[in-house]
């Protein structure tokens, strides 16, 4: 069923690529196959189940102990539910393109590999989507981006294999490692390959939160996500905000904290710093943006800050187990809302380019007279930014913080200060864009079409539901499971 | 004398002879019978290297090695020159000597094998010569063309060079050791200087064939200046055979501490020197010169690993396979587009030539390592080795050379594919198109058969 979830979309890409198809039907095909994705995973779901299910495993390469093994956690469920309904709502997102059907088969493609990287129990076959992810991004900003597209796109290619370059060689070293070679997660995270001590360890740490640190991203190697955010098409944007910056955490929790244990707990302060570092200049750099685009861009840097908190406490082995799970929980309901209410936002900034073709916020005001559905909407997701209760965000920071003051409580202490800027930043948005007076060039502009409120309709109920009911995403996420026991291996 | 040991060897040989018969009787527009004919002979070498694939010893009086390493040698080393010679019929059409060419080539790819096969260092002598001499007329072979005659010349001076280090370098080997068969050698070369000059005379004169520093500098002139088809046979075959050369040559000295950490530092001043100089290549030949000069630095990691892990000669070999056809991907698009040089003449490929665009950024992503093309396969199992056998920083340099060259291949690969076409471009067609297709199925076709293909790789070497 999940390779299935996987493959679909991967043939629609193909269908897409050499059938000549028109531009509506590539758009559904594209679409379609996201959502028999969703569908397919919803059945795993439904289905139910403790610890690692759905597996299935073909051999590819069994001397070398690679093959396609695919199964999922509660975690990696949860993350793969929400990236194909973030791929849904981006596909079915309506944009006037050249070259309609290369997008289109683009985006399938692009669904496929994420879906398979957060489906996927063989590190290599990992390895494989994380990279095919970053090819798909680059096709779709160089091509179908505005402004220096090329530049960034480049940027963004060279910069995220720096550090999944990284992520290959730690991986490596944990198979040499392994008794017997193998790529298989479950094994690895059943008995860690590497003891705490020693230089080695240390150094397959620093790769892996290098590389992973460098898709989340966290300061101070986020400098290529603002020019990838602005120059690309919004829905690609939202993918790459709701989608792929999740697989640096995910790869965080998945290798670091779950394979090797010890050692992440050796180095647990550090990284909390670098994520409560990356809450506070994500937010301050946010709230100095005057472009749209850059300023939700920063926000992001602001959110996965949050989630590194999370992960870097949950690792800790200090404090209380109970906070420790607080804050793992945190960390991947953060990954979730911020996967939805982002995206949310970038396809609204999206909205925004189609109609005026610009993202400078003093160039907009007034909004609110001329298009209230947009204002609700952007309104609704930037309060469940900012941490608004009764909303996603605020269940997920909520855990977080509860969890970090178990453990490092002047970390968060400090990372609250992010809280109240990010608060500031979006206020401050709200005002520029849809209140004011409205400048004569907008007097045109026009609201969110049916279909646009269907899909941002979809994602923000969620976001409200998540926000006053989690205890069935909690159940799902089943965090004290992920949390692997101290002293286990090794 | 054990003649059939040496059947695919023969084979080629004798093709080749029947060849420049023919070109001499045939009128110029019917040399295309020519091509026919070599990748008839070809054809027949490797399906006799294939079924030799069993045996396992020295013959000839110990000059040759019949082992996997061979086989795979006699496998791919005909195979890809097969396609080479499919790029050439329609390029070569106009030229007064197109026939002579294909017996030229296979002269080249039967000194190509018996430097993969040499067990004795006289015979490693004789193939490295004969592979160069060869290879010194493939590359000015448009004499009327300044610089193709410029990339001869290099060669050759750069190869000259090379050949009176090598020749030095085992008479120093013979001189100490007492004699000049591996089967003798292996394991008893003294640990003292004279010796290890030796040694690393022929180590330099082999990094000279595999394109490697400092025998480097001919490369990115032959592939700019050398017939296209010449061009692609000369950046692959030679560096096939040197690989296995090298390997073998490596294994006979496992006491001497000093060789793979030359080989190491040469690894890494290869792939630095040639992806720096790949970098700012305004002239897309040029820059898949460099760029198979950055490959050579990565094939030498799993030199520098031989010994120290059994998975050091699979890596090498299953790399340098997928490095092969990778590289002829990316020259028969060039040969496909007349070739086409400057990187802004590639602006806009993909709306006018999308099967050369998507050939080119798959040969280029491949070269990169980007999953799951083969390259990223070969790369892995580089990488591995090289973590295994205690290098590992040898395997970050590699991992920043990486990145590095992405860089480059994205500057071909991204007007290609996001800029607007300028004007028409051109194509050769017929069997160059032909080749195209069927070297870009079989770099897929790599990745799914990577299994097979891993198990099949030999772990180890005669003697």
């Amino acid at each position: 069923m999940l390779t299935l979830a996987v493959l679909i979309p991967l043939l629609a890409a193909l269908v897409l690529a050499f059938a000549p198809l028109s531009e509506a039907a590539s758009r559904w095909t594209a679409t379609g196959a996201a959502a028999l994705s969703l569908i397919a995973l919803m059945v795993v779901w439904a289905a139910g189940g403790e610890g690692f299910r759905a597996v299935a495993e073909v051999p590819w390469i069994p001397a070398l102990g690679i093959a396609w093994r695919v199964g999922v956690d509660g975690m990696s469920l949860s993350l793969a539910l929400v990236s194909a309904l973030v791929f849904v709502a981006a596909t079915a997102w309506p944009m006037k393109l050249h070259d309609a059907r290369a997008y289109y088969a683009w985006m399938a493609f692009l669904a496929g590999v994420s879906i398979g990287l957060f489906v996927t129990l063989d590190l290599i076959v990992f390895y494989v989507f994380f990279d095919l992810s970053l090819v798909g991004m680059y096709f779709l900003i160089g091509r179908w981006g505005h402004g220096d597209a090329q530049h960034a796109a480049l940027k963004f290619f060279i910069y995220t294999l720096a550090g999944s370059l990284l992520i290959l060689i730690g991986i490596i070293v944990l198979a040499l490692n392994m008794p017997t070679l193998t790529f298989d997660m479950r094994a690895m995270i059943d008995t860690p390959p590497l003891a705490a001590a020693g230089v080695v360890p240390g150094l397959v740490f620093l790769a892996f939160v290098i590389g992973f640190g460098i898709k989340t991203p966290v300061f101070p190697v986020h400098t290529w996500l603002p020019p990838a955010h602005v120059n690309a098409p919004g829905p690609a944007s939202a993918i790459l905000a709701g989608v792929l910056l999740k697989m640096g955490t995910y790869g965080l929790i998945r290798i670091p904290l779950q394979m090797m244990p010890e050692t992440f707990a050796r180095w647990a302060l550090p990284l909390a710093i670098i994520g409560v570092v990356s809450i506070v200049w994500g937010s301050i750099v946010a709230f100095a943006q005057e472009n749209l685009k850059r300023r939700i861009a920063y926000t992001s840097v602001n959110h996965m800050g949050y989630t590194v908190l999370g992960i870097a406490v949950a690792g800790s082995a200090l404090g209380s187990e109970t906070a420790r799970q607080l804050a793992l929980t945190g960390a991947v309901v953060e990954m979730i809302a911020h996967a939805l209410i982002t995206g949310a936002l970038f396809l609204i900034a999206g909205s925004v380019w189609q109609r005026a073709e610009d993202y400078h916020l003093p160039n907009f005001g007034g909004l609110a007279g001329t298009a209230p559905r947009l204002t609700g909407a952007a309104t609704l997701a930037a309060f469940a930014s900012l941490g608004l209760p009764g909303l996603a965000g605020f269940v997920a920071e909520l855990q977080i913080f509860v969890g970090a003051f178990g453990v490092y409580p002047w970390l968060a202490v400090i990372g609250l200060l992010g809280i109240l800027i990010t608060a500031a930043l979006f206020l401050r948005m709200l005002r520029q864009m849809f209140f004011g007076d409205l400048p004569a060039e907008r007097k045109g502009f026009t609201d969110l079409n049916r279909t646009e409120t269907v899909l941002l309709t979809a994602l923000l109920a969620l976001v409200v539901l998540i926000g006053i009911w989690p205890t069935w995403l909690l159940l799902l996420i089943d965090a004290p499971s992920l949390i692997p026991a101290i002293g286990a291996g090794g | 004398m054990p003649i059939g040991d040496l059947a695919p060897e023969l084979a080629v040989l004798l093709t080749a002879v029947a060849i420049l018969l023919l070109a001499m009787v045939l009128p110029r527009r019917s040399h295309h019978w020519c091509a026919i004919l070599a990748a008839g002979g070809l054809g027949l070498a490797m399906i006799m290297g294939w079924s030799q694939s069993d045996a396992q010893r020295l013959t000839f009086s110990g000059t040759q090695a019949l082992d996997g390493a061979t086989t795979w040698a006699r496998i791919v080393i005909p195979g890809i020159t097969i396609l080479c010679v499919g790029l050439a019929p329609r390029w070569f059409a106009t030229d007064r000597r197109h026939g002579e060419y294909y017996a030229m080539l296979l002269f080249s790819t039967l000194g190509a094998l018996a430097m993969a096969g040499a067990a004795d260092l006289m015979q490693l002598v004789l193939a490295v010569l004969l592979s160069s001499v060869t290879g010194y007329v493939l590359a000015a072979y448009h004499r009327d063309w300044a610089i193709s005659l410029e990339a001869g010349m290099k060669y050759f001076l750069v190869g000259a060079l090379a050949n009176a280090i090598l020749v030095i370098g085992v008479i120093l080997v013979m001189g100490m050791a007492g004699s000049s068969d591996y089967g003798e050698l292996a394991g008893s070369i003294p640990n003292d200087p004279l010796a290890l000059t030796g040694l690393a005379l022929i180590l330099i004169a082999l990094f000279f064939k595999l394109g490697a520093v400092p025998g480097h500098t001919w490369v990115p002139d032959v592939a700019e200046g050398a017939p296209v088809p010449a061009a692609a046979f000369l950046t692959v075959i030679p560096k096939l055979a040197a690989a296995v050369a090298l390997y073998r040559l490596v294994a006979l000295a496992p006491g001497v501490e000093a060789l793979p950490l030359l080989i190491a530092l040469a690894s890494a001043a290869t792939m630095t020197l040639g992806n720096l100089c790949a970098l700012w290549q305004d002239d897309v030949r040029r820059l898949v010169g460099w760029s198979s000069v950055s490959q050579s630095g990565y094939a030498l990691m799993a030199v520098a690993a031989a010994g120290a892990v059994p998975e050091a000669l699979p890596a090498l070999l299953g790399f340098m396979t997928v490095y092969g056809i990778a590289n002829l991907v990316a020259f028969s698009v060039v040969a496909d587009l007349r070739g086409r040089t400057a990187i802004s003449g590639y602006n806009g490929l993909l709306p006018a030539q999308p099967v050369a665009a998507a050939a080119l950024a798959l040969a280029f992503l491949s070269f990169a390592g980007i999953p799951p093309l083969a390259g990223f396969l070969g790369k892995f199992a580089l990488f591995s080795a090289t973590l295994d056998a205690g290098l590992a920083w040898l395997a970050i340099v590699a991992v920043a050379n990486t990145v590095l060259s992405l860089f480059y291949y994205l500057r071909v690969i991204g007007p290609a594919f996001f800029s607007q076409p300028h004007d028409g471009i051109g194509t050769l067609g017929g069997s160059a198109r032909a080749v195209l297709w069927l070297s870009v199925a079989i770099l897929i076709a790599m990745t799914f058969l990577w299994s097979p293909i891993w198990s099949a790789l030999p772990a180890d070497l005669l003697p």
